[in-house]
């Protein structure tokens, strides 16, 4: 039985959206406003477990009255607002981001962008081929996961995944400045001489595929990467008695990586090191 | 935290450099060896929150190594981080964030030449190639192109910086090869500076208000201060009470001179009603914008009158603690106001009981080392907190949630220093001064093809051309920059645009934080715009996409078209108003927002490109 905690009534408010009138729950940001009131705004650096960073502007809505564009993830809604989100600006905004990001870093494992670029009409090779572009190598230092910068948009939430925000770990940090800017552990070392515990929780938050399993690294290398066959299987953690919920994602009877479901309320989302990686005992045949 | 040091230790000097502003280790927790420590008993393990609450110290932590050695190596970064409990892939993230700092080893000193607009019209560029074919490898000197210097009226200009202890710094403006080699080399025998004064061409002029007493007291000593009418503001102060300095400063009309113009009195009142406590002032001298050096000459020239307006500032919003943070360029404005500190706490003018009125206030320096972000007020704030200078998103505003997430006051240098002749003389008289909506004197930093740049101080209200006559403006003007690389240009036929924040708006333009910068055609135009572009390449903190990449983009298309007119140009063109008008209606703040100004003004009002 999953216990879902009804919490404090919370009082609604009532703003514009759309030209339609709207109530949310005060507290709500734009976003959840917009997704009840079923509207797909897209999101990038905005994770259903973490504090909004609202670093990518990708869900940028506009505002009555506001000198500059709102992002919708994190600006809570306020009553008698008037926010509307299709406007020409808002697109211009969205569609101007996704060709920055498309034409800087390798958005080819990143869920749903395909559809945007299309949607928006984004054009990311108008900035010719000379565009700079991250060209980062993948850092493949340890057993357990690869980091492939060059398929970082830098939303943050690797980072607040680790420090402050669930793992305590601190172990990445945002290295650099502007365009130089990267991920990177301490003297930008590999992360085996990090403070990384490898709990994997920032594979769990990664947007695009930066930070992936090493099986599914070596797996999308040799193009045995399938996700449409592959089966997911969510039971119960057995290394210890918290009760944390694992997915398996199995694929030709092997397991390919293990997440955790975002609204488990013991997890949410978050594993430790054993039952994130240590599964290797299960299909131990021998 | 999962606290993780690796085997690097800091060499002694480095850890002599971190427990100079540290104090020595008290426990093993703190990275002390058995012997160090002085207390009898070892299990006892001083550090951890305790530490942690100083986190605030990073910064000026990171300085301490840098001063002393230089760079910043990965045994001294672990050693602060072990002494701070501070995560060490966080304080990695802070050194690389700042352009002063160095995670890789080089010579103890570095040679900031400036290529900023007025410099490179003045012939940075020549001035660089010579010093860099003298300062090669193995000189000991490192030589790095740098953004305004903001010692615009005596361009091109180097600063050097001779790390050791003390650390020396020694400034060759206007450069020439021999003299900036010089200033690299010995420092200590470098010539001295001229006064500040030398930059005000006005010193002395009875009319003037804000600059009354640059050249005219001698800004290392408190009782010349006095001598010449310091501390009747503060006076004053007492007299009115917090409330009635507030409405002073309302009815003044006084609004920010940073840039931003907000209503003064309005963010002193929100910050004094605040209920949560404490509540902070914060001062904002990181003066970065390229052309602007104002705040440098009042605090060079007139130190004392910026520790007094702060003061009144805390009184007025409650705050018993000011800090002041300072451009880590301006050395000599940090030796005077450390100067001005010391002796108004020796003399009871900062402390527990300020001028005997039951006041407790004082004020510390914090030193930013060299991004321009840091200029934005949260972005500053989280550069004080230790944290990487990046700006947080509003709201929350800083007057409900400012540094250490308190209420905060935070203003530019003049906007505060503006306040000692509201008090004086007060509100009525000084709304009298300049135009209805712009109220008081202003300073403008006049610098480029002028016969006497500087800072010149004038009732808001007077003509863009008053003020280039009275600087002396050379023929064949092609452009005026007003406002700085976040401003926009204006053409020669417009020199009848009055100087207020509503003449400007109105003219399609800004002031800024008044920089006025004349070219005339001997400078290419495209040659502005990429620096101006690749200004903000470099200090775009990397927050958000369309700044950090968007400033990539515009200074690639600049480069294409830097050679390139009328339909040549035209594709790229288009191509620089789609990113420039993603950067300034989805940036976070006020970098990414203005990066696109100046070159859509050049394109629009210059017709650059044609």
């Amino acid at each position: 039985m999953t216990v879902i905690p009804l919490g404090v009534p919370r009082r609604l408010l009532e703003f514009t959206l759309d030209g339609e009138p709207v109530r949310a729950p005060e507290g709500s940001t734009i976003l959840d406003a917009c997704r009840a009131a079923g509207k797909d705004v897209p999101t990038l650096c905005e994770g259903d477990t973490l504090t909004p960073k609202n670093a990518c502007r990708v869900c940028v809505v506009e505002v009555e009255g506001a000198r500059t564009l709102v992002p919708a993830c994190s600006r809570k809604a306020e009553p008698g607002m008037e926010v509307r989100t299709d406007t020409e600006r808002a697109r211009h905004s969205r569609k101007v981001v996704l060709e920055l990001l498309a034409s800087s870093v390798d958005l080819s494992t990143t869920p749903k962008v395909a559809e945007w670029i299309k949607e928006y009409e984004a054009k990311p090779d108008r900035f010719g081929p000379d565009a700079a572009r991250l060209n980062e190598e993948p850092r493949v230092d340890n057993e357990l996961y690869v980091r492939d910068y060059d398929k970082c948009i830098l939303c943050y939430k690797c980072v607040d995944a680790c420090g402050e925000q669930w793992q305590n770990t601190f172990a990445i940090s945002v290295a650099g400045r502007g365009f130089d800017a990267r991920i990177a552990v301490e003297h930008d070392a590999p992360l085996t001489d990090s403070a990384c515990v490898y709990c994997g929780n920032c594979i769990e938050v990664c947007p695009t595929g930066a930070l992936s399993f090493k099986s599914e690294f070596d797996m999308r290398a040799a193009g045995t990467w399938d996700e449409a066959s592959q089966t997911e299987t969510t039971t119960v953690c057995a290394y210890c008695g918290v009760g944390c919920n694992l997915t398996l994602h199995v694929q030709d009877n092997e397991i390919v990586k293990v997440t955790s479901p975002h609204d488990n309320p013991v997890t949410h989302g978050n594993l430790c090191i054993k039952g994130r990686f240590g599964y290797q005992h299960v299909q131990n045949r021998d | 935290m999962d606290l993780h040091f690796g085997d690097s230790k800091p060499t002694d000097e480095e850890k002599a450099a971190v427990d100079a502003l540290l104090g020595p280790p008290e426990s093993s927790w703190e990275g002390a060896a058995r012997d160090e420590m002085r207390a009898a008993d070892l299990r006892w393990a001083r550090g951890g929150r305790e530490a942690r609450e100083r986190r605030d110290l990073l910064l000026p932590g990171l300085h301490a190594i840098n001063d002393r050695i230089g760079w910043i190596s990965e045994g001294a970064l672990d050693y602060l981080c072990r002494r701070l409990t501070v995560p060490p892939a966080e304080a990695y993230g802070v050194a690389t964030f700042y352009a002063m700092f160095s995670v890789k080893p080089r010579p103890a000193t570095v040679l900031h030449v400036c290529t900023d607009l007025a410099c490179a019209a003045a012939g940075a560029s020549d001035l660089c190639a010579g010093i860099e074919s003298r300062l090669g490898l193995g000189s000991g000197v490192g030589v790095q192109r740098s953004p305004c210097l903001g010692l615009c009226e005596r361009a091109p200009a180097a600063l050097a910086i001779k790390a050791g202890d003390p650390v020396r710094t020694a400034v060759a403006a206007p450069a020439t090869v021999e003299a900036a080699v010089l200033a690299a080399s010995a420092p200590d025998s470098a010539e001295e500076e001229p006064a500040a004064a030398m930059a005000v061409p006005q010193a002395g002029d009875p009319s003037l208000t804000l600059l009354s007493r640059v050249g005219v007291v001698d800004p290392s000593s408190l009782d010349d201060y006095r001598a010449h009418g310091g501390y009747t503001a503060l006076r004053r102060a007492f007299q009115l009470g917090p409330a009635g300095v507030i409405r002073e400063v309302t009815d003044s009309g006084l609004v920010g001179r940073g840039g931003a113009a907000f209503p003064t009195g309005r963010k002193w009142q929100a910050t004094a009603a605040q209920p949560d406590h404490p509540h902070y002032l914060v001062c904002n001298a990181d003066e970065s914008e390229p052309g602007t050096f104002k705040d440098r000459v009042l605090m060079e020239g007139d130190p004392f009158s910026l520790v007094e307006a702060m003061t009144i500032a805390g009184y007025a919003t409650g705050a018993h603690r000011g800090y002041l943070y300072l451009r880590g360029e301006y050395p000599r404005a940090l030796a005077r106001l450390e100067n001005a500190l010391a002796q108004c706490r020796a003399r009871g003018l900062l402390g527990d009981d300020v001028l005997g009125q039951g006041y407790a206030f004082d004020i510390e320096i914090r030193r930013g080392a060299g991004a321009y972000i840091c200029g934005e007020e949260t972005a500053l704030f989280n550069s004080i907190e230790g944290y990487r200078g990046e700006p947080r998103s509003k709201p929350p505003f800083p007057v409900e949630k400012g540094l250490f997430g308190k209420p905060t006051v935070e203003n530019n240098v003049e906007t505060l220093v503006n306040v000692l002749p509201i008090l004086t003389m007060g509100a009525p008289a000084y709304a009298a001064i300049g135009t209805a909506r712009s109220t008081g004197p202003k300073l403008f930093c006049v610098s480029g093809s002028v016969d006497r740049p500087g800072i010149y101080e004038l009732p808001f209200g007077a003509t863009l051309g008053d003020l280039l006559t009275l600087a002396g403006v050379r023929d064949r003007l092609r452009a005026v920059l007003l406002g700085g690389a976040a401003g926009g240009f204006v053409r020669p036929d417009e020199l009848d645009i009055p100087l207020t924040f509503e003449g400007t708006r109105e003219a399609g333009t800004t002031l800024g934080s008044g920089v006025v910068m004349a070219f005339d055609d001997t400078v290419p135009l495209p040659r502005l715009l990429l620096r101006i572009a690749e200004f903000f390449r470099d200090e775009s903190c990397g927050q958000c996409v369309p700044c950090r990449v968007g400033t990539v983009r515009q200074e690639e298309a600049l480069h294409r078209i830097a050679e390139r007119t009328g339909a040549a140009a035209a594709g790229d063109i288009a191509l620089l108003r789609e990113v420039g008008r993603a950067m300034r209606d989805a940036s976070i703040c006020g970098l990414g927002q203005t990066a696109w100004n100046a070159v859509e003004s050049a394109i629009d009002r210059l017709g650059a490109y044609e």
